[in-house]
Formats: structure tokens, sequence, C-alpha cells
């Protein structure tokens, strides 16, 4: 299990942290008993010298512990094996724990490391006291403050009495170490602080957690957004041994946001029971206005959204005018399915219920939405409900949700038991807050060179933020910064429209979310116009980005850029970092000359969560089948903390797009989903996966960006263009098996 | 109804529904949760064990099927987690979110008891019930063959 903060003792000590001090030095003897020392909220040190960290970012797959903990150590100069990590279970003091947008790293490296280098300094300045040297004689390595010209030293622990009689020191002002003085910031091979666990099954997910007396819950939820439950007859789930309760669940009102889905729960004693128990319930829904949600239907009217003109979101030129003028005009439409997270772990949190007060445990990427959501729901302050993160078994956004857990709370103050509501396999495909649907009409106005002199982008989809807002159906800036205000692109006369859109079932972000089906349709139709102007697929992406530059708002033709929390002046639109990664990947696959050789590649780069990713993806016929047969990635993310996890969350991409891209696609029909579990949703499996994986991680010294979902994009239009390449037939839209060779 | 299993070396006597599958007696009977639920419907290999040493699907397989059986899980696969195939997942970093490495590795196991050095072929064939979201495919190859010949230089990535 994660190690957790024992919290209440531990508030109790930090009356000023939670006064706004969130990353700061508290000052002097206002907490830590004898034998430790709590310089910050993220750092305590023992009389022993044990370091304990805390992870304030929930971990998913992406390894942020691990990058966490040598990120603080490496500053502070403590040794990585004499530091305790320990989980934040969402407290205030630690700041937003919401572990979504690629944002772990890029958000936080400079604060946490001029945290741990003011700590530091003041171990350095107690140690400069104790030894009556200046600290600047000092050297400080492994938890160890050493004095080279005497050969005397002191460790950690033998300094924190002296340390916390010092003045406070402002993180902001603290001096980093130089680059040449790390050794775990950028390292090659950092060690997997929670592998161990991993691979022993002694690490404690969502669905572990197991206290005494545990109820488990299954829950049958309305099959239509906005039904409930008319009539139900539990006698036969009741009949069931080991079934303790059937509880009717409330039914939510829009916007549904994260609250309980409605339906009827069972909740018994092991899982089995209540999984019978659920079998056995005789029920019947109500209708709902979403009854009539089809996706073929609900695809025509996308289409015919995005046909018309739509309201303009950006613009540059005079494109009317610019199209009028083309030698030839070029159009192409892309569509891409409502998209389901399924992490292997389906959503589970447990619920225990006491006075007033709720404790939970859950695979959660977001413990403060917990909180929140759950002290609405039971009418509760935020602060009675202390969230317990556990490992999640995988989360790619569907656990930034805290439906969930509100669901396991609700039972657990109902039945007055510890609950944990199990949601199974079809639960999670049936009942997912999906990607959403899109519809993406693209038009390009050619010169008699064969140079893109007009591009209008419009695109139309139901947006997340319907969820929040019933009515809303029309993307915001922050969505449409997603690939499409941002894009970098050399094209005199520019307009991206937008169509609405109204959402019938719950959406939600998905790992690089918006990016999937921007990128897709924009890097497909740039392989059509160098296939229509009979030019090299490189060459036309390099030509469409354009020489390598800074694009201003003016350039790109927008007031305003979202930027992904960032500003342009640190993270901006840099062409020249975009086709960098695009050169490099091409030289890597040896692009011309396999190609020449007949070799089916395919090529697509993008830009999101503010780093720089290119894919080429190669086919090749094998047993009468199309394989993925090898696949290359730069990524330009700036400053990587971490390498191998990079590359590791790169490799992951590369497997998630391509399901997306073969596979994707959950439908609906009378309101219902169409698809239940692995048989009719599938995912890439091992032997689909291609055996030859290149990732090549550009060497920056450019702030850190996001590296969990910028690998995602680039994948689906690559293997579109590879296949191209390979056939000469065009995939516009998602799923892609049938021609793949697989069933679906 | 009482029935005796033989989990990891010890014997449990269980009142428990004979039809329970071994996945729900493994984790919410006897707190072996290193065994995971993925699908319920054997098709995605989390709930990996060995019975007599040949991997099976415990989310499908009725607890009376194991009676009188060898049921190993991960938490049993090596008496301190190091057993080649845990020793090469470690050094190659192959989990991610790692809930379905346990069923990963018992599948990779009960491959290598048969062949000691497989191909790559073998690795597709053996290893396709087990899915990883996180799309950690590249490592396990790689991880499988070093733990198959511990002493030979890995080729591949990473």
């Amino acid at each position: 299990m994660l190690e957790h903060l024992h919290r209440r003792s531990f508030l109790a000590s930090f009356g000023l942290a939670a006064s706004g001090l969130a990353l700061g030095i508290v000052p002097r003897n206002a907490h830590g008993g004898a034998a430790e020392w709590q310089p910050s909220v993220f750092i305590h040190i023992a009389q022993t010298s044990l370091v304990t960290l805390v992870c304030h970012r929930s971990e998913m797959g992406q390894g942020i512990r691990s990058s966490l903990a040598h990120l603080l150590a490496d500053e502070l100069g403590a040794n990585i094996d004499q530091v305790k990590l320990l989980q934040a279970d969402g407290d205030p003091v630690y700041g937003d724990q919401n572990t979504d947008g690629s944002s772990s790293i890029r958000k936080r490296y400079t604060e946490l490391r001029r945290l741990a280098a003011a700590v530091r300094v003041l171990l350095t300045q107690a140690a400069a006291k104790t030894l009556r040297v200046s600290a600047k004689s000092l050297t400080v390595a492994d938890g160890i403050v050493s004095h080279p010209a005497s050969g005397r030293s002191l460790p950690f622990g033998e300094l924190i009495d002296a340390a916390r009689k010092l003045h406070p020191i402002d993180p902001a002002k603290a001096e980093l170490l130089p680059r040449s003085a790390l050794r775990y910031i950028g390292a090659p091979a950092l060690r997997s602080l929670d592998a161990p666990a991993y691979v022993t099954g002694a690490a404690i997910y969502g669905a572990d957690v197991r206290p005494s007396g545990l109820w488990i819950a299954v829950i049958a939820r309305p099959p239509v957004v906005g039904s409930t439950v008319r009539t139900y007859d539990d006698t036969k789930a009741l009949a069931v041994p080991g079934v303790r309760a059937v509880v009717r669940m409330p039914d939510p009102q829009p916007p549904y946001a994260f609250k309980p889905w409605g339906g009827i729960a069972i909740l018994a004693d092991n899982t089995w029971a209540a999984l019978r128990g659920r079998d056995a319930l005789i029920l019947e829904w109500s209708s709902s206005v979403h009854d009539t949600y089809d996706s073929t239907a609900f695809r025509s009217t996308l289409r015919e959204a995005a046909q018309k003109p739509g309201t303009v979101r950006r613009t540059r030129g005079d494109l009317e005018a610019a199209l009028a003028q083309a030698d030839k005009v070029f159009e192409r439409e892309y569509y891409v399915p409502h998209l389901p997270h399924v992490p292997m772990e389906p959503p589970t949190a447990t619920a225990i219920y006491r006075e007033g007060r709720v404790e939970i445990w859950a695979s959660t990427q977001n413990p403060q939405a917990v909180q929140k959501a759950v002290a609405e729901l039971l009418g509760i302050h935020a602060a009675a409900v202390t969230v317990h993160v556990t490992f999640l078994g995988g989360g790619f956004g569907r656990k930034s949700k805290a439906d969930f857990a509100t669901e396991a709370a609700y039972l657990a103050k109902h039945t007055g038991s510890p609950v944990r509501v199990q949601w199974t396999r079809e639960d999670d495909i049936q009942h997912d807050y999906y990607n959403t649907v899109s519809y993406q009409h693209l038009t390009a106005g050619l010169d008699m060179d064969g140079r893109v002199t007009a591009w209008r982008h419009r695109t139309v989809f139901p947006p997340i933020r319907s969820v929040f807002d019933a009515s809303a159906n029309m993307p915001s800036p922050s969505d449409l910064q997603q690939g499409l205000l941002d894009l970098a692109l050399d094209v005199e006369h520019i307009r991206v429209e937008t169509g609405a859109a109204p959402a019938h079932v719950r959406i939600g972000w998905l790992r690089s979310v918006y990016n999937i089906f921007h990128a897709f349709a924009t890097n497909v139709f740039i392989d059509e116009l160098a296939a229509e102007t009979g030019a090299d697929p490189v060459a036309t992406l390099l030509g469409v980005i354009g020489p390598p530059r800074i694009l201003s708002l003016e350039d790109l033709g927008i007031g305003a850029l979202g930027n992904y929390g960032a500003s342009l002046e640190e993270h901006p639109v840099d062409a020249g970092r975009l086709r960098a990664v695009v050169e490099r990947c091409a030289e890597l696959c040896r692009w011309t000359r396999q190609r020449k050789r007949g070799r089916a590649l395919g090529i697509a780069a993008h830009r999101s969560f503010l780093a720089y990713v290119a894919v080429v993806i190669a086919l090749q016929q094998r047993e009468g089948r199309i394989h993925i047969d090898e696949a290359w990635v730069v990524v330009d993310a700036g400053l990587i903390v971490n390498p191998d996890q990079a590359r590791a969350q790169m490799e992951g991409a590369l497997v998630f797009g391509l399901s997306h891209a073969l596979f994707g696609g959950v439908t609906f029909r009378e309101g219902r989903a169409e698809q239940s579990n692995f048989h009719d949703l599938r995912l890439l499996r091992i032997g689909d996966a291609p055996r030859r994986v290149h990732i090549e991680l550009v060497e920056s010294e450019a702030p850190p960006a996001g590296i969990g979902e910028p690998g995602v994009p680039p994948v689906a239009p690559a293997l579109s263009n590879a296949y191209f390449a390979m056939t000469g037939v065009r995939l516009r839209e998602f799923p892609m098996a049938k021609a793949f060779g697989f069933d679906r | 109804m009482s029935l005796r299993i033989k989990v990891n070396g010890v014997l449990h006597d269980l009142e428990v529904d004979p039809e329970m599958p071994l996945l729900w007696v493994l984790r919410d009977v006897l707190g072996l949760t290193g065994t995971k639920y993925g699908c319920g419907q054997a098709l995605c290999g989390a709930c990996s064990v060995h019975l007599d040493g040949r991997v099976i699907r415990s989310c499908v397989t009725p607890v009376r099927r194991a009676e009188g059986r060898a049921i190993t899980t991960i938490e049993g696969l090596s008496a301190t987690g190091d057993h080649p195939l845990q020793r090469a997942w470690i050094e190659l970093a192959v989990p991610q979110c790692g809930y379905c490495q346990a069923g990963q590795i018992m599948a990779a196991a009960a491959l290598l008891a048969e062949n000691p050095e497989p191909t790559d072929d073998d690795i597709d064939r053996s290893m396709a019930g087990n899915l990883c979201r996180c799309g950690t495919y590249t490592r396990i190859r790689t991880a499988i063959k070093r733990a198959a010949k511990p002493s030979a230089p890995t080729e591949g990535s990473p």
C-alpha cells in the first residue's frame, strides 16, 4: 500500500502552511518533534537522516512518484536510497493535485527544485555554523554536508537541530544547483521506486483496499443517459447468498458532472455474490431524451454541420478570396468516433462514513475533485472528506472524474457499512466519460505550383463542458487550442470554424483529448495534399509548417492562446522545433531511401502539451496480412527529468494510439453503447504491436514540456499515411481494423 | 459446502459457493490481491495464475476445479520476489501502471517453464491473451528474453 500521511496530526503541525505557504518554508520551531524536522510540507528530515518526501501527484503508470522523488532528492543533495516516499491525500497544503494535462513536471519543475534548494541551503548554513567554516567551503552529496578542506562531514540527521533554529529562506530566492552538479535529473536510467511492488503483487490499487467489514457493491446503471429506474424487483437478488442489501441510487439531474449515475446497487460480502445479485435483479428503465442517440445518424448530423460555414475561431488573411483565386481547391473529411479509456483497472473506490466524516480510498487522478463532489453530494464540508490516493491501474483521464467515489460515499452513508464500489469491464465500457465524437472538414487552396495558399478547418464535436453545463454545445477556446488554434501553418489565409453539436453521453478528457482527432485530420490532410501534388509527404509537411520561426498570436490569427496554462514567452509556438523532430524522424528511418525501396512509411507530427513529437510507422505484408512492423518516435519535450520513463511513455502512447486507430470507437444505438467487453472493443495485443520501436529524445535545455500525452496524437495519422503508401487507399476515420485484416 | 484448495503451498478449507470463480476466492476470501480483475471473461489475462504449473484465467475458473490441485499466484511465484522474470521486469522498468503485470509475469513464467528459449513468434502466441493498456509490450518481449538467457546481452529497446 502507498504510505500515506497521518493527516490529522500533520495538519495540526501546519497551521501556517494552510494559510498560503503551500510550497513555502515554514518558519522555525513551527512544527516537528525533536526526531524530525519538517522544513516544508514536501520534505521531512529525520535524526536518522531518513529523508521523507511527499508525492502529491497520482501514480497511474507515468512513473511520476519516481521522477518527483529523484527531482527533489537531487536538488536537496540526498541519495535516493535514503528517501522514503509518502503519498499526499488531497490536503490543500500541496496545492492542486489534479494529475492531468501532462503537467506534473512541466508546471512544478522549478518550484519543487527551489523548495529542495532552500532546504539544502539551510542544512549547509547549519553545518557552517556547527563546523565554524564558511558555507561556501561546504559540499552536499548523499545526504551529507562535507568540508573537503578539513575532511570533516555531517549527515543531514545531525544538522536538523541547528537547521531548525535558522531563519527560513524564501524558496524563490534559493539558488539552484548548476546542471553539472545534478546526478539524477536527466540521468538515463533512474530506478523505479515502485517496480518491486508491481512485480510481486504487493502494490495496492483502489481495487485492493479491504477494510474489515467491507461490502462490495456493483451497480446496475441506466443504459441510456437520462433514463431512471421505473420499477424493480430485488427479491431474487436478495436471495443470493452473500447479498446484504439493495439500494436505489439517487437519480442524477443534468449537468451530470461527477454525480453518481443512478440505478440499483447490490451490496454483498464478496464480488461474486454482488455480481450474481445484479444478474438476478429484475428492473425496467424509464425512457430518456437520449433514447434516439444513434452513432450512424449522429455522424450525418455532424457531417452536415461541418459542411456549413460555422463560427469563426481563428482567422488570418482573406480566406474566401484566396479560395476563389486558388488554382485548385482540395477538400477532405475525417471522422473519429467516441473513444473509451478502458484502464486495465476499472473504476473502483472504497468509502467509510462515520459521524459526518468520510474516508475514501480511490484510484483517483484528482483527490480534491473527489472531496468536492462527495461533500456536495452528502452536504458536508470538503474538509470532512479524506481521500487516500492508491496506485491507479491506469488512468488516461477516466480517473480524473470523481463519479465512482461519490457512488461509494453515498452507499457508505446509506448503509453504515464500509463499501467498495467495483465497476465491471462492461460498466466501464458502457458508462464512460468518452472522448468526444468529431467530424472535420478541411479545405485547401493551392496555387499553380501546388503551394498551399488557403487553409480552412471546420471541426464539429460536442464539448466536454456539456458535462458541467448541459446547454454547452460549442467548443471552448481551451478545446480548440488542442491542435487548431496553435497549429503552425505557413499559409497566408487561414480560417478555423466550429459548429454546434449537443452531447448525448457523458464526455470527458482522454489522454491527449481533442488533439487525437485534430492531429489525425491535419496530418492525413497534409499527406493527401502531397499525393495530390505529387510531392514527397515529408517535404509537404515541412512546407506547410514553414521555416523555423516563433509564431505570434497575429501570425496564428487568434486573439489569445491558452497554451496549456503556460506563457508564450516560456513556451512559444515554435515551428523550428516541430520541423526539427520531423527532419530527425525522417533521417532516423531513412525515409527517402526506404521509400525508394518500396517500404510503406507514413509520417505525422504534432505539438501538444508544449511538446513536439514526430512519428513514422512502417508497414509490412506478411502471411497475407498487413503488419505494423516498425516505428520511430522523436520527441522534443524540453528538459527531461526521467528519460527512461519518457521513453516508456512514448512506447505506451504508440500502442495507445494504435488501439484507437485500429479498434477505436464505442458506438451507440437507441442510446445504448453497443460494445461491452474486450471481445467487441478490442485493444492492441502484443503480436499486433510493432516489434521494433525506436524512441529518440531531443537533447534540450528548454523548459520541461508534457510527456504523458503528446506521444498519442501523431500515431493514428502516421498509421493512415503508411497504409496509403502501401495500398493507395485512404483511411479517413477510425476504426481502421478491417483494412488491416482484423475482424472489426 | 466445504472445499480444500492449496495456494502458494498453503492449504485452505473454504466455505464458499463452488461455482465462485477462483479470482474472487483469491481476492475477496483469501485476501491475495496481487491477482487482478480486468474483464471477467478470460479476455485480458490480468487474472492469470498457475494451476498445477499451467497458466489459467482465474476469472472464469470455478473454484471447484482447483480442488486438490496446486495454485500459484504472483505472491507465490518466488519467495523473495527474485524470479528471473521479476528481476528482468525491474531491470528493464517494464511496468507502467503495473496492474496487468502480475498476469503478464505469470503467463511468461508458464511460457518459460515449457519453452526456455522462446522466439518472438512464441512470445506473441503465448502472451496474446494478456492485454496491457499502458502499452508495455516492447519491454515485456525484451524482458522475457532477458529472463530466458540472463547472461546474454539483450537486443533492442530500451
